[in-house]
């Protein structure tokens, strides 16, 4: 929490500092630090891309650790006073104040990360993670020796359930033995509970640990543990490659920015929602390492072009949902609808969605 | 509860004592310095900047160990700049010890920007002779790292001194009643300052725990509120050496019971166990202190000036 007060006062002077004229100016709020090697870094680099593309033509503030909820409100206001004409907002958790900011300020147009409100000056953008959770949960489904997938899940929102469930299919595809333990942990980024959350995912078998949290931290405990891999999750974090890292999925937000930003310049800017995936190229697979056999590698790879052509949807049919019941006949694809709101896991995941 | 026979207990043990470590360490020092009548709301700063100088430290000279001692040092130098405030510039301990935390935030990630995304020597195992060789028993509680270990003996190195020590006496004559103490003659700005700097030393270990074992790596903000956990069990455990432990233990220890028991696919709801860790600790140390009177040191936050 103290993070956060540090961090408004020093965008407070950042803001303050950069108050030379352009045509526009566009404010950044992010839910971690900007070099937290993960979602947020990935976030900021993305705007320094966009940043750089436009040069001068632009002013960029940002404001990094702010907390969701009334934090984040006090922070866009500020920005918005501050002269900011777009502002990006990118947790999920800043869906309602970003709502309440942009209704007091009408002519300030807001883009709120992987949300789902939107409003007349309120776009939405996120990205089908989904498609590459699918890749993951290949490459996991093939290289567990245990049979055991370990999943530390963030905070109950169909954005994580949507990649469980991604994951998942994918793993028991290749591997029908093949089990998912998950844990909840009810934040984006907390080093030492990721820690935990991994160790103790290893610690009952899990040879293979995915993660839908913002930290490197994951990686450093399967490292401890030698024999279990890892993926990246937003970033590359390469660091940990080739093994535990073995793979990653790397949210490439630079072009959106980009084509965004130019918009409100031209004056053509409206309300839209984006949902980009792998043929996008919002969502990068990153580099398979060495430690991947070379068929698995092969197998993964063509996943990803069937999913980048359209060919291929990870959420095609036959599929039950937990219960049984069936969700989708065979070869019927998941609608957009239902994926935005999915809150249950498919059959043979164990345990429920809190 | 078919579901706990997958928790190896062995495993589950090693753990908890790894996760309650940094609390414990922090939550000791912090006892010290309350039982000397002084608040020191700054324990998370002292324990990020233990946590990013000791893996600093660690990575530059290859050995751990030395980084334990650094961040001890950086943490009882931070915390003697709360000293000075609150015992000689007689601040107020509350919006200092605030301070204390912001600054060593906002200052532990300065330092930390050339240490993103680097691996740390690791501390290695330290097995007891002889108590580590007895099947079962010996690898659960004596194969652990030594600042395991030391936070254990930390705790009745702390019970001795307080309780059976004419220093210890002194200290908490101070923290009862700093007018009296200064009138027996005692030094009661030294005595808090000493007391102090051994809160911010342990803080500091703390910290440096957290970057060196148990996750181990260097992330902005990376202690995410363990000091006022500390802060916390501190006030639960009614100023008791061995209720800190208990709480500390506890605490660390639900924590990881939870995380396995979600993993071991438990039927309890994941909402319940997520919020296990905070309402066992508290109920448990609450339950303890019920009994008896409030061991509160009565002096405790208040300014102290010779004048009286």
């Amino acid at each position: 929490m103290k993070t956060r007060i540090f961090g408004a006062l020093a965008a407070a002077t950042l803001l303050a500092s950069a108050s030379f004229a352009a045509d526009l100016k566009v404010g950044f709020v992010y839910v971690g630090p900007i070099n937290d090697g993960g979602w947020t870094q990935i976030h900021h680099e993305n705007a320094l891309v966009m940043k750089e593309y436009f040069g001068d033509k632009i002013d960029m503030v940002y404001q990094e650790n702010v907390a969701e909820g009334a934090d984040s409100e006090r922070v866009m206001t500020q920005m918005a006073l501050q002269g900011a004409d777009l502002i990006y907002t990118t947790s999920f958790g800043y869906g309602d104040p970003t709502i309440s900011v942009a209704k007091k300020f009408p002519n300030v147009k807001f883009e709120h990360a992987t949300g789902y409100q939107r409003a007349e000056n309120v776009s939405t953008y996120s990205a089908r993670f989904y498609e590459g959770r699918a890749i993951q949960g290949h490459i996991a489904g093939s290289m567990t020796k245990s049979n055991i997938v370990g999943y530390i899940a963030s905070v109950p929102i169909p954005e994580v359930v949507r990649g469980i469930n991604s994951a998942y299919i994918h793993a028991k595809k290749v591997n029908p033995d093949v089990e998912f333990k998950i844990i909840w942990i009810y934040t984006w980024l907390d080093p030492a509970k990721e820690a935990d959350a991994a160790q103790a995912l290893i610690e009952q078998g899990a040879d293979v640990i995915l993660q839908h949290t913002d930290t490197t931290a994951p990686h450093a405990a399967a490292q401890k543990a030698g024999n279990v891999i890892t993926f990246g999750q937003a970033a590359d974090m390469a660091d940990y490659g080739p093994s535990p890292r073995v793979s990653s999925i790397i949210d490439n937000w630079a072009p959106y920015y980009i084509e965004r930003t130019q918009e409100v310049l031209d004056g053509t800017w409206s309300s839209v929602d984006t949902w980009h995936g792998i043929g996008d190229q919002m969502v990068g697979i990153g580099e398979i390492s060495s430690a991947v056999p070379t068929e698995v590698k092969i197998e993964a790879l063509a996943l990803k072009f069937r999913i980048a052509s359209g060919e291929y949807e990870p959420f095609t049919g036959p599929l039950n949902k937990q219960d049984g019941t069936p969700w989708l006949a065979e070869g019927e694809t998941a609608d957009d609808g239902t994926l935005a709101g999915m809150m249950f896991y498919v059959e043979g995941i164990e345990g429920d969605v809190p | 509860m078919i579901e706990i026979m997958n928790i190896n207990p062995i495993l589950l043990v090693a753990s908890l004592m790894v996760s309650a470590t940094p609390i414990l360490l922090a939550a000791i020092g912090e006892m010290v310095v309350e039982k000397s009548g002084v608040l020191n709301l700054g324990v998370e700063g002292m324990m990020i900047i233990g946590a990013v100088v000791g893996f600093a430290v660690a990575i530059l000279t290859s050995n751990p160990l030395i980084g334990f001692i650094a961040a001890a040092f950086a943490a009882a130098l931070l915390s003697l700049v709360f000293g000075v405030l609150t015992q000689v510039l007689l601040a107020n301990q509350v919006a200092s010890g605030l301070g204390l935390t912001l600054f060593g935030l906002g200052l532990s990630a300065m330092i930390g920007k050339n240490y993103e995304g680097k691996q740390a020597p690791s501390l290695g195992k330290f097995e007891i002779p002889f108590l580590s060789d007895i099947p079962i028993f010996g690898k659960t509680f004596f194969s652990h790292d030594l600042i395991v270990y030391f936070a254990l003996l930390l705790v009745l190195a702390t019970y001795l001194f307080l309780m059976r020590s004419r220093h210890g006496l002194v200290l908490r004559s101070v923290g009862e009643n700093h007018d009296a103490a200064h009138a027996l003659g005692y030094n009661v700005v030294r005595v808090r300052l000493l007391a102090i700097m051994f809160g911010g030393a342990c803080s500091g270990l703390g910290g440096a725990y957290v970057s060196l074992v148990r996750v181990p790596q260097w992330t902005e903000g990376m202690t995410a509120g363990a000091g006022w956990i500390a802060l916390a069990i501190v006030v639960f455990s009614n100023w008791k050496p061995w209720r800190v432990l208990v709480g500390a233990y506890l605490f660390g220890g639900v924590s990881v019971l939870q995380l396995n028991l979600q993993a071991a696919g438990s039927k309890i709801p994941v909402e319940y166990l997520s919020m296990a860790p905070y309402l066992i600790t508290i109920l448990v140390l609450v339950f303890m202190s019920v009994r008896g009177k409030q061991a509160s040191p009565a002096s405790l936050g208040k300014v102290f000036h010779k004048s009286g």
